[in-house]
């Protein structure tokens, strides 16, 4: 008795999934056709995936920011034919990556994602965008790997590690000139690449030492880092264990500057760190300031997050994203609409300048990739120099 | 292998490898507390240790001090120090005797299986630092997950050096304070009335019982201990790192559970010996291996300790061996 019911509900379920998925169907064709003359595309959604809590959220919720307002300024603007953004909070830990792309790649109004923030997320979600063939175009990821892997789906819209790393490995070397150099990394997909190729540019370190991300006692490689006479120290991490790191180096007497890439250029190191601590550090980006964008981007930002400085990327973030809100209103109504779109696109951002023309392995041209070093001065990450192409 | 480096670094690795060891012991000493009453891991004592950092470090906020002030004078640093200590030590215990209230003791009267403490334990040490994680923004201590950088009372400086050996004042701290709890704790334990019933509960509870000694209230009182431990643990950890965040127990939690089961777990002694032995071998083995070692290292000792002395190196006593 109780197989049969089970059997009839059954049967009631598979076949209310089938007609739902058969009037889902329908929904979209509608949207489909409505789109395919020269109107636009309507009701479709962007994701953001990045960490948005979680210990790098900091560095997350500025280019959430970035690709709200893009859309927030869309909605406005096409009021009868508006575009959704959908959060996808990794929390930049690749564990809780695939899941969310799967999510994302299973709701078929989901159109682009602007993400994955990090390398590591990338890894392991990129994979899943590529099967639901569900472009991407990420912010901030820079392993350079991740053009290697023959994903479609994949474009970035800054320069990777292999303009940043030695970018950083020259400004070590030509403006700060220092001879001895520490190398330490977090055994992250992001920290342990920019690390090799800092040392790439450098030659042979004073010395190297790795730690792990969520370690908060660093004495035994400040201990050595103090003891091998090393003037200056490259960090491939994120932000907080930077602080951390630096805060123990200082205390234990330690003189030298820290350099850092963009994992570590946000606020919340000198937060960790403290403003004396912290006071001096060179923090690369592949990105120009946010806060010296273009057109009237500072100001809407400001305006549109409680008068919140614009964060790294969130420039970036801003501009990719139009390119997929150009898109939409194109009336590119389909993931593979879309893509081709990206693909073809060849349009300078409105609030960092860079002109955005993807290679076809997903990469930005190389002559658009710049890369600037910030100083930490009196508190605050300030833009120092844009470091030279060699 | 970088014995060359080993042997340079040795001094600086062995000081700080015991200032972060004291730290381990400390935290330790209320996992093996309420192991050696209750037969059960508190792992919600890592979270109990996080609030009394955060405690600390909301304390100096209210009275103006944050990761950007410098203080100077010797009133000051130990007007910080006390209201950060006491601060953290309040917290602390408060949130252990909450855990036990809401966690353990309904559970207890029920009778339930060991295996639903260890799960409430989890549970609450969850609720606890999502908490912490969620609202820190609405508390005004940082942004929300923030990580959270604050004062430091004192900067760290070489108080003396003995042939090359340089000793900080935040070592020299660190390591006593641990040291002269531990003896304050051990002769509480096996000198006082109340440290008695203690002892009496681990023992035999229901004969304890019979004895008249009140479980529940001893209970408590191992929390409030516990609590009291981390507290004082949670300032020293202020001191040397000035560094929080909501997760900041996972870790240390991990490594103090460690060191008490390394020690003997149920041993006060133990926690003591086995804290400072972990500190001083992750700081060597990050030495010769790099610090990519540093944890699998710490855990091989443990494992090949554990395999010739299954009861950890002083072995299990709260209750037997000096009943």
């Amino acid at each position: 008795m109780r197989q049969k019911l089970a059997r009839a509900f059954g049967g009631i379920a598979i076949a209310a999934l089938v007609f739902g998925g058969a009037a889902c169907q329908a929904g979209e064709d509608d949207g489909g056709d409505s789109g395919s003359g020269s109107s636009a595309a309507c009701g479709m959604k962007i994701g953001f995936f990045g960490a948005l809590t979680g210990d790098a959220a900091g560095l997350g919720i500025h280019m959430r920011n970035g690709t709200k307002l893009a859309i927030d300024q869309y909605n406005k603007e096409n009021a009868d034919c508006t575009a959704e953004l959908v959060e996808y909070d990794s929390q930049g830990d690749p564990a809780k990556a695939p899941a969310l792309a799967t999510q994302a790649v299973s709701d078929q109004k989901v159109i682009a994602i602007i993400g994955p923030a990090f390398s590591g997320e990338s890894e392991v979600a990129d994979p899943i965008f590529q099967q639901g063939n569900l472009p991407t175009i990420s912010p901030s990821a820079t392993r350079p790997s991740l053009s290697e892997k023959g994903w479609t789906v994949f474009h970035r819209g800054v320069g990777n590690d292999t303009s940043q790393g030695p970018a950083a490995g020259r400004y070590i070397k030509n403006v700060l000139k220092a001879e001895k150099v520490y190398v330490v990394d977090d055994q992250s997909a992001y920290g342990a690449g920019l690390a090799d190729e800092v040392k790439k540019v450098i030659g042979t370190p004073a010395g190297e030492d790795k730690v792990a991300v969520k370690q908060t006692n660093f004495s035994a490689v400040v201990t050595k880092i103090k003891n091998s006479g090393a003037t200056a120290l490259f960090f491939g991490g994120y932000y907080t264990e930077a602080g951390l790191l630096l805060k123990q180096l200082k205390g234990a007497g330690w003189q030298g500057t820290m350099i850092a890439g963009d994992g570590v250029n946000d606020a919340n190191f000198i937060t960790v760190a403290g403003q004396q601590v912290a006071e001096g550090t060179i923090l690369t980006c592949p990105c120009a300031p946010a806060t010296e964008a273009k057109g009237t981007f500072v100001t809407d930002y400001k305006t549109a997050f409680d008068n919140a400085e614009p964060g790294t990327y969130a420039d970036v973030s801003f501009d990719i994203t139009k390119i997929v809100l150009e898109g939409l209103k194109d009336g590119k109504a389909t993931r593979a609409d879309m893509l081709s779109w990206i693909k073809a696109y060849n349009k300078a951002g409105t609030a960092t300048g860079v002109t955005y023309k993807f290679e076809s392995n997903g990469e930005l041209d190389p002559t658009q990739v710049i890369v600037w070093a910030f100083k930490v001065q009196g508190g605050k990450v300030v833009p120092d120099v844009e470091i030279p192409k060699a | 292998m970088d014995f060359d480096g080993l042997v340079r670094d040795f001094p600086d690795l062995t000081t700080t490898g015991l200032e972060q060891g004291a730290i381990y012991a400390l935290v330790a000493l209320g996992y093996t507390l309420v192991y050696g009453v209750l037969r059960l891991i508190n792992f919600a004592h890592s979270e109990v240790f996080m609030i009394g950092t955060v405690a600390a470090l909301g304390t100096w906020q209210a009275m103006g001090y944050n990761q950007d002030s410098s203080v100077s004078g010797i009133g000051l640093i130990l007007l910080l120090v006390l209201a950060g200590l006491a601060a953290a030590v309040v917290a602390s215990t408060l949130t252990a005797v909450a855990v036990e209230r809401v966690a353990y003791r309904p559970l207890r009267r029920r009778n339930a299986p060991p295996l639903a403490f260890l799960i409430t334990a989890i549970g609450a040490s969850f609720v606890l630092f999502e908490a912490v994680g969620l609202f820190s923004d609405n508390i005004g201590i940082g942004g929300e997950r923030g990580p959270f950088g604050m004062v430091r009372p004192f900067q760290p400086a070489t108080l003396f050096s003995i042939g090359g050996w340089d000793i900080t004042n935040t070592q020299v701290l660190v390591v006593f304070s641990a040291l002269g709890m531990l003896v304050a704790l051990d002769l509480f334990v096996n000198r006082s009335r109340l440290g008695r019933g203690i002892r009496a509960v681990a023992q035999d509870p229901d004969t304890a019982a019979l004895m008249g000694v009140n479980k529940d209230r001893v209970i408590l009182l191992v929390f409030v201990i516990g609590g009291i431990m981390a507290g004082a643990a949670a300032l020293l950890w202020n001191v040397t790192y000035a560094f929080s965040r909501f997760d900041v127990g996972f870790l240390i939690g991990l490594k103090a559970f460690s060191a008490a089961v390394l020690g003997g777990i149920g041993n006060l002694r133990g926690a003591l010996l086995g804290g400072l032995l972990l500190g001083v071998v992750e700081n060597y083995a990050s030495g010769l291996f790099g610090g990519e070692w540093k944890d699998f290292t710490g855990f091989v000792v443990l494992i090949v300790l554990l395999m010739f002395r299954p009861t950890g190196l002083l072995g299990e006593s709260l209750g037997r061996a000096r009943a």
